[in-house]
């Protein structure tokens, strides 16, 4: 292996974790700004740091890796009934004295300047308090570091690092020129109809296809490395008895949560600025919001209580929130911008559109010698290389394996995180390839898959954590009834339409992010957890609550998660699927904390049936600190508080840094079986129904996960199906940036859905726990594509798989 | 009873006349001037406060915003407020409180059939109408007829088992 990535310990020292004892030269007082760092050191230092945290030793396993009184039950979400009697507040939702409303005005060029800015019939609509642009915008200091870039550099709260409003310039279609103010919602939006913008207009760079001879290598494809080679499979290929060479493309994709981004700002009369904001990483904007406006931590605040949906669309700040910000500074009063829909399209970057090579070789018997991932993508100046080409480097055992990427940069908005970036576009085009070949082999595509099993990461050489991916394959294949003997392609007609059924495996890797989280214990017995993270949908409050009863000994009525405010204890983005076991390994680190402390005083107290244990063998159990041998002996939570002089007990937690991620391969994995229809004339594509079968480690709540799973495979549908933002190849305009003409499945187009979890613990992950928001999206598309090759005999390799691909 | 609602910015609007204007909304009597062109979704939400109908598109694409006029469900973003003067407007508000859930969203809940919330309130108002309409026979016309009502979170299996553990035995629907 030429190159040997070490992704996890990069990760690790750019996260802020901090850095394993074993390494003391190397621990950073700051996190890196990769900005200001040279490849050459970063390495040196990830490499310094991958060696160390493979020297560390083991994290002990979690006691609670098979607990099952709270853990891995089905509890309904602790927020539902806010949710169905519509008292959960929304970031636009929150009573503010005075509120005004705003709304944009976006360029209808991708590159260029303004020249000429007539704003006078809009201020002259009675009830318009302002139009904001680059000429009477407050200064603002330009973010110095993207989040898409830096990922999980704390500092790096906004999502990009273009200027807010604070010049002529132009450098993408949809780019806010104006935000209009006033007393009511309608007259801003009217008024900004009224604003006219003249633009001197420089040809812009559009598309993928025109300017792939500018394609660069990116210094990394979200902090793994660009290139990353096994073998020489470029050799190999040619070599290879059977082998498929294929190019796979994906559209540009829009987040379309159903809440759009809003922001509610009010600065106070000592200058302090709080903002309700639909974020998934309340801490990042608040960082970014410092920066921009140069305030200290304490004087800005930001609240999220719920937020509508996200899917990667509000992982960091865009400029909505902090040209909300701004107005209300310029009007003096408090401002709600609740974006249109179109605005939340043309200001927020979705997926990029993929073109993907793969390329795979194997023996006549179905072993793989070659695989080749590679292709390009679009960045902007903040390059973000959407890691597509990565799920090649663990899925398959191969002596030869190249995966690569280049980027070429367009003009156009920042393209971001949507749903397991990276995998999702990736896993349609290896999954489908897989199948290509098992037809090139006449074999049937679910033992080409077993037969590739790896023993060992191919890539890393590092032994799996836990993977039990061949049990994802027969479970699967039971449930589903596969047939590994299927008729040939386009040959099964039941009526009017033509069947066929398709499968693919779907990964989805560990990514661990700091928390920290601060538990408070009252004698009464209620453990409380503060962290500000967020809500967006995922379950997380209901999970972490079961996790808290389950961890503390305490009955679920008696624990409480205390989330969505920057005022609590600090805790990254929701993203990656990492919340469960991030969270979690805080929590498991409070109540280690918590018990140290307790056993304190039980040691301290001559009268305490504990009074000569060992620290070894207690642990906080039903109510209070116990003997683990014998849960009778021990002292209740109010007879240890009894004697203190304070009305709570407080401890704070924070997650340990990474380790076993330099050690061990570390990731979900699962498969998908799809059977759909096509009809014989019109070709209408139905889905009916899709057998799911995931290895996320131990599942907290059955019913939760389930439904993550579940709106990934929907996700995944409208991606195969009907998904695409249509951009203008002369002018970069977006032109469906609504729910009219960008089409997202509806109730009508849900297939039977029937997913299944092993739910077997990881060892080495906090309550045994591995990623599951992101991974139903990922081999979703590929299975139902291959299922409508199945059905029809037609390949198509350029989604969305709309009727005129299938004449 | 009345309720009456001074809106502050309610004088600001002079590019035409604010009309007076009461609303019954879940039985509540409010009276209040409005601009004319006044959304009856914004009317909910930014005049009486009333957030818990959602806005998502405000084109009538996403259903978000749906409620009852008169046990008829309507985009209220494509309404204007002073068309509905004497109408009973039920919101999600009007359904159930958290105290005494309507066996609806106690079903909705049971079956995980949201994640996210944000389309909850419409879906709910949206299922209240479908039973008005009862025109739904079979499964497939609930799908069929709950599809102006997106959620990107897909939790679509979860609102169709609520919808026809509720309504089965009201539409004749066997699930």
């Amino acid at each position: 292996m030429s190159f040997v990535p070490l992704p996890v310990a990069k990760q690790a020292l750019l996260a802020g974790f901090a850095a394993p004892a074993a390494a003391p030269t190397i621990i950073l007082a700051q996190p890196l700004r990769m900005t200001t760092i040279t490849g050459t050191l970063l390495n040196a230092a990830t490499t310094l740091a991958g060696k160390a945290m493979k020297l560390t030793p083991d994290l002990q396993p979690d006691p609670l890796l098979h607990a099952d009184k709270f853990v891995s039950q089905p509890y309904p979400r602790v927020d539902g009934r806010l949710k169905v009697t519509g008292s959960a507040r929304y970031s636009a939702e929150f009573p503010v004295d005075g509120l005004t409303y705003a709304a944009l005005v976006h360029s209808p060029i991708a590159k260029g300047k303004i020249t000429a800015l007539d704003t006078a019939a809009a201020e002259a609509v009675p009830g318009v308090l302002a139009v904001m642009t680059y000429l009477n915008a407050p200064r603002l200091q330009t973010p110095s570091y993207a989040y898409v870039v830096s990922m999980a550099n704390p500092l790096a709260g906004s999502t990009t690092t273009l200027p807010i409003m604070q010049s002529a310039a132009i450098t993408w279609n949809g780019q806010p020129v104006a935000v209009v103010v006033a007393e009511t919602l309608a007259l801003a939006q009217y008024a900004a109809s009224l604003v006219h913008v003249r633009y001197e207009v420089e040809t812009p760079r559009l598309t993928l296809a025109h300017h792939q001879d500018q394609a660069f290598k990116p210094d990394h494809v979200v902090l793994l490395p660009a290139d990353v080679t096994k073998g020489d499979a470029e050799a190999a290929l040619p070599l290879a008895p059977v082998r498929v060479d294929n190019l796979y493309t994906t559209p540009y994709l829009n987040h379309n949560a159903m809440e759009p981004h809003a922001t509610t700002a009010k600065w106070d009369a000592a200058g302090r600025l709080t903002v309700y904001d639909s974020t998934q990483y309340p801490v990042g904007v608040q960082e970014a919001l410092m920066e921009v406006f140069d305030l200290k931590t304490s004087e800005v605040r930001v609240i999220t209580e719920f937020v509508g949906g996200a899917f990667g669309g509000k992982v960091a700040m865009w400029q909505n929130t902090p040209l909300a910000a701004a107005a209300a500074r310029l009007v003096g009063r408090p401002v709600q911008l609740s974006l249109a829909r179109a605005s939340v399209n043309y200001l927020v970057g979705g997926r990029t559109t993929t073109e993907q090579r793969v390329a795979l070789g194997a023996t006549a018997d179905g072993q793989l010698t070659a695989v080749i991932h590679s292709g390009y993508s679009m960045c902007t100046p903040d390059v973000y290389a959407e890691q597509f080409s990565v799920m090649a480097r663990h899925q398959y055992a191969a002596p030869n394996i190249h995966s690569f990427q280049r980027v070429v940069e367009l003009d156009r908005v920042q393209n971001s995180f949507m749903r397991a970036p990276g995998e999702t576009p990736g896993s349609f085009a290896l999954e489908s390839a897989m199948d290509e070949l098992a037809y090139a082999l006449k074999m049937d595509p679910l033992a080409l898959r077993r037969r590739n099993e790896p023993v060992r990461d191919p890539t890393e050489d590092t032994p799996f954590s836990s993977r039990h991916l061949l049990e994802c394959y027969d479970q699967g294949a039971r449930f589903f009834g596969w047939d590994p003997a299927r008729p040939a392609p386009g040959t099964t007609q039941r009526g009017e339409w033509l069947v066929g059924t398709g499968v693919a495996g779907c990964y989805y890797p560990v990514q661990p992010l700091p928390a920290t989280v601060r538990a408070r214990l009252t004698p009464a017995g209620d453990v409380t957890v503060f962290t500000s993270s967020v809500e967006m949908g995922v379950g997380a409050a209901t999970i972490q609550t079961q996790h808290i009863a389950e961890r503390f000994g305490v009955a679920f009525e008696r624990a409480h998660y205390v989330q969505g405010d920057t005022d609590l204890p600090q805790w990254r983005a929701m993203g990656g699927s990492a919340a469960t076991a991030s969270v979690g390994a805080a929590i498991r680190a409070a109540a280690d904390k918590l018990t140290d402390e307790l056993f304190k005083l039980a040691q301290a107290d001559k009268d305490s049936p504990l009074h000569k244990a060992e620290r070894g063998a207690v642990a906080l159990r039903t109510g209070g600190l116990y003997l683990t041998s014998d849960p009778t002996t021990g002292v209740a939570y109010a007879d240890l508080l009894a004697g203190q002089d304070k009305p709570f007990f407080e401890v704070e937690g924070s997650s340990p840094p990474p380790t076993e991620g330099a050690k061990y391969s570390m990731s979900s994995y699962g498969v998908h079986f799809c059977e759909v229809g096509v009809h014989a004339d019109t070709r209408e594509v139905r889905v009916r129904r899709f057998v799911t079968v995931m290895d996320c480690g131990r599942i907290v709540n059955p019913k939760t996960a389930r439904s993550q799973i579940q709106g990934g495979i929907v996700m995944g549908l409208g991606m195969a199906l009907m998904e695409e933002s249509a951009y203008d190849e002369r002018t970069g305009r977006l032109m469906n940036p609504d729910l009219g003409e960008y089409h997202v499945p509806v109730q009508a187009d849900l297939p039977a859905l029937d997913v299944h979890f092993l739910n077997l613990p990881d060892p080495h992950m906090t309550l045994g726990v591995k990623p599951v928001g992101e991974i139903g999206i990922v081999g979703s598309a590929a299975a139902l594509a291959n299922a409508v090759y199945h059905a029809t005999g037609i390949r198509v390799r350029d989604l969305p798989i709309t009727a005129d691909k299938l004449l | 009873m009345y309720l009456l609602v001074t809106h502050p910015l309610a004088a600001a609007d002079t590019l035409a006349p604010a009309l007076p204007l009461t609303l019954r909304v879940n039985g509540q009597a409010y009276s209040l001037p409005l601009a004319p062109w006044t959304t009856l979704l914004d009317a909910l939400r930014e005049h009486l406060h009333l957030t818990g109908t959602k806005k998502g598109c405000d084109h009538g694409q996403c259903g978000a915003c749906t409620v009852l006029i008169d046990g008829v469900r309507i985009n209220s973003c494509l309404s204007l407020a002073v068309l509905h003067e004497g109408h009973a407007i039920q919101t999600v508000e009007g359904l159930g409180s958290e105290q005494q859930l309507h066996p609806l969203q106690q079903a909705f809940i049971d079956h995980d059939a949201f994640q996210c919330g944000y389309c909850t309130p419409g879906q709910l108002c949206s299922v209240q109408g479908l039973l008005h309409e009862g025109h739904a026979r079979t499964a497939a016309d609930v799908r069929e007829l709950m599809s102006g009502n997106l959620c990107r979170c897909g939790a679509y299996k979860g609102i169709l088992a609520a919808v026809l553990e509720v309504a089965g035995k009201e539409l004749g629907i066997s699930s």
